[in-house]
């Protein structure tokens, strides 16, 4: 992958501005018909979600009490995986976007949620929402692209540091909680003495807080609850917590990672239009194809391009409009970029590696030639150039 | 003592739940128990007339009772958005199965009542807030009451004459409906009419026009011999205010009204909602409370219409206009001016802290 303005076959270049306004006023129209139909099926959508949610997390805690019954330990384990992948995915994330406001229910809102996750909401709500979001793809903005310690696109400078990536990519895995954690705070920027001391030290208590919390209640409160089991149990509660990661890990790296995914430049997003910000979002995403119920499990991150088109509309009506923007797409010749979960995944990790490398050692040096700008802008040239 | 180390039991049960509390999951079992937020469940929805039902309602065990003609708060899912309102209570203080009652009168195109006349249903939960208001019989009792009601404006009063009738002894009631069928309560009204118990005047505006203050007056000629509570539209009340004044006697007429009599309209603006960082374009006549619950801000609220405080928020900067009066307050950065949301609409670019 290289930035989308240096491409040879920029695969936007047949696109007109007015074609590119267009495609934002039709992406507006879909919007606007889920606004006007969001009601009371979808409330007692999220609703259910978050009672069987809740259930399943007492439930499973219950079974391992007994966990050291080898059934008890596989039961409960499995469960409270499964109930702390939703808990993150298809409710916490999805209600911290506001993608439930319009209820007005003060119990599932963004600025009331708090979530079963090392990093303190408000945090969270920062760098996920008013900076991934919006900065989707563009070198140098999104953290999210490589959190910082990664090199994940051709035109980052290649650093002998990154050979170590796959590495860091799968201790990235296994503690992905608390590596959002990290670069939330903005731990690199506050190193390098780019950020407010004050506002670091406050959110690093906070973060600390809530890291104590999470960990007294799965490491410390329920084991000892379990009396003879308690040791099986602080496994149980530390597989299910790895799992949760790993699991999301997966999920976030298919979001933008995989072969086909575009980076943008610093520089394309200055004066962006509405047609081209839907545009970019488009680009730069990836979906996952697979069953309804590893759609709930990936919080329907798995429709990745519908979430960063409408990061507010409500996650069961990513599916329905999916077709709707996927025709959008094929009219607009545009590729939709999707695939199952394991071959996403593979394509992410294929990348780490490669990218773990300098450009010239296993690329053809062809793909690199001079840019083809996606418009005439001139300062866009100047800085291609 | 016995609170703290309640508190120390919950703070021990909270270790166990955090991120969300352990209410939070006992609510999934037993939402009606003490302690819990007030909820409340229907258990039975009786219709009164065409367009208007009762619901009676198990309210949760943390309910602390009301007093006859007092209202309670409703909160309910209407297309899925949790909306309030207020309803007064209907019944006595201390009804055997422990139940409160609503009487509900449905508006053409209005949201609650709409709804809640076609689709409540035995099982449903509501949410509720504990009972309040002054439209309420003094103790000592006075001698000699009369009621001027119009409408659903019946329901505080139904209240009272289910609740202390017993302790009034000379009652008249004046209310007036569209035509007979439309009178609320009229089985119940008109039976204890004929015991006696109370003298009853209904008028039909549909055949005898609209009730105005000397039509009231030929009818009660000792009006004011009498302590008068009232509740109807706003022309009437209106009306009442200005006869008792000239007579002199104000301090005996108390009024209900149910919704705020607006009338002032400027030009609107954007209004910056800060938590949310919401910016919503509003016109001059739309409540800043309505504005932001249309944009999905939580926006605190009670009566909604300018009497209970329930809705203040702080006018960080700009300009709001106050819906009933026309008054404008302004806030500069830093300031904190509290406004009442339901009654104020943006006067220009304003920003609230909510
Ligand atoms: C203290 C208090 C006690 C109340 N007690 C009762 C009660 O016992 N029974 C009862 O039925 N209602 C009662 N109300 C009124 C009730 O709270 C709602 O305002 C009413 O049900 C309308 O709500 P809605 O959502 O259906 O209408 P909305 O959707 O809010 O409004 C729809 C339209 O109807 C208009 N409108 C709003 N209220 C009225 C009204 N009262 N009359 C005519 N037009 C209106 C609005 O201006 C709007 O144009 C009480 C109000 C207060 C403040
Ligand atoms: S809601 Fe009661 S004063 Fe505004």
């Amino acid at each position: 992958m290289t930035a989308m303005q240096k491409k040879t076959d920029d695969p936007t270049a047949h696109l007109s501005a007015e074609d590119i306004a267009c495609l934002g006023r039709e992406l507006d129209a879909i919007r606007e018909q889920v606004i006007a139909s969001r009601g009371e099926r979808d409330a007692e959508y999220i609703r259910a979600v978050i009672d069987n949610q809740r259930k399943l997390e007492l439930a499973s805690r219950a079974v391992l009490l007994f966990s050291l019954f080898p059934p008890a330990w596989i039961a409960g384990t499995a469960g409270l995986s499964v109930s702390k992948v939703l808990e993150n995915m298809e409710i916490g994330h999805n209600v911290m976007h506001g993608q439930w406001d319009w209820m007005r229910d003060p119990k599932i809102h963004s600025t009331t949620w708090e979530w079963d996750n090392a990093t303190p909401s408000d945090q969270w709500k920062h760098s996920h929402n008013d900076l991934h979001h919006t900065y989707t793809n563009v070198l140098g903005h999104d953290n999210d692209l490589g959190y910082g310690i990664m090199r994940v696109d051709e035109d980052q400078r290649w650093h002998p540091f990154y050979l170590g990536q796959p590495l860091w990519n799968a201790i990235n895995a296994l503690l992905f909680e608390y590596g959002i954690a990290a670069y939330d705070l903005e731990i690199g920027k506050a190193l390098k003495g780019r950020k407010d001391k004050d506002d670091f030290k406050a959110q690093a208590k906070g973060v600390l807080r809530k890291i104590r919390k999470q960990v007294t209640r799965d490491y410390v409160v329920h084991p000892i609850l379990s009396g003879p089991s308690a040791l099986t149990t602080l496994g149980a509660n530390i597989t299910a917590n790895v799992v949760r990661n790993v699991w999301t890990h997966s999920v976030i790296m298919c979001g933008h990672f995989p072969e086909g995914v575009e980076t943008f430049e610093k520089t394309s997003i200055e004066g962006e239009t509405r047609g081209e910000w839907y545009l970019r979002q488009m680009l730069g995403s990836a979906n996952i194809t697979g069953s309804p119920f590893m759609h709930l499990m990936t919080g329907n991150l798995s429709f990745q391009i519908e979430h960063h088109l409408f990061p507010d509309l409500p996650s069961n009506r990513y599916s329905e409009i999916a077709p709707k923007v996927k025709e959008l797409f094929e009219r607009y010749e545009l590729t939709y970029t999707e695939g199952p979960l394991p071959k996403q995944v593979a394509s992410a990790w294929r990348k780490v590696i490669r990218l773990s490398l300098p450009n010239d050692a296993l690329q053809d040096a062809a793909a690199v030639l001079p840019f083809t700008p996606r418009t005439a802008a001139p300062e866009r040239e100047a800085v291609a150039a | 003592m016995a609170s703290s180390l309640r508190d120390r039991a919950v703070d021990l049960v909270g270790l166990l739940t955090t991120p969300i509390l352990p209410a939070d999951y006992v609510d999934l079992f037993d939402p009606l128990r003490a302690g819990a937020e007030l909820r409340g469940r229907i258990v039975e929805v009786r219709p009164e007339t065409r367009d208007a039902v009762t619901l009676v309602i198990r309210p949760g065990r943390g309910w602390a009772g009301h007093t006859p003609g007092q209202y309670v708060r409703i909160g309910l899912d209407v297309d899925g958005v949790r909306q309030w309102r207020a309803y007064s209570l209907t019944g006595p203080a201390d009804r055997a199965d422990g139940c409160i009652t609503i009487t509900v009168k449905a508006i053409p195109d209005g949201r609650v009542s709409t709804h809640v006349v076609r689709r409540a249903r035995a099982g449903m939960l509501v949410h509720l807030d504990q009972a309040c208001g002054d439209f309420t019989l003094p103790d000592p009792r006075p001698a000699k009451v009369l009621f001027v009601t119009a409408g659903s404006g019946i329901t505080p009063v139904m209240g009272m004459l289910r609740g202390a009738l017993d302790d009034l002894e000379d009652v008249v009631l004046v209310h007036s409906a569209p035509g007979p069928a439309d009178v609320i309560f009229a089985g119940e009204l008109r039976q204890l009419a004929a015991r006696g118990r109370i003298r009853l005047v209904e008028r039909h505006t549909d055949t005898d026009g609209m009730l105005d203050a000397d039509a009231l007056a030929a009818l009660v000629p000792d009006l004011a011999e009498r302590e008068t509570w009232a509740c109807g539209p706003a022309g009437m009340l209106d009306a009442l205010e200005a006869r008792w004044a000239g007579l002199g006697i104000d301090a005996r007429l108390h009024t209900e009204r149910f919704r705020p009599a607006l009338l002032a309209v400027g030009d609107g603006g954007t209004i910056t909602f800060t938590t949310t960082e919401q910016e919503v374009d509003a016109d001059g006549a739309t409540s800043l409370l309505d504005a932001g619950e249309a944009a999905g801000v939580l926006m605190p609220s009670g009566c909604r219409m300018g009497i209970c405080f329930g809705c203040v928020a702080p006018l960080r900067d700009g300009a709001v206009r106050d819906l009933r009066t026309g008054e404008l307050t302004t806030a500069s950065p830093g300031d904190g001016v509290l406004v009442q949301t339901c009654v104020s609409a943006a006067a220009g670019p304003c920003q609230i802290d909510l």
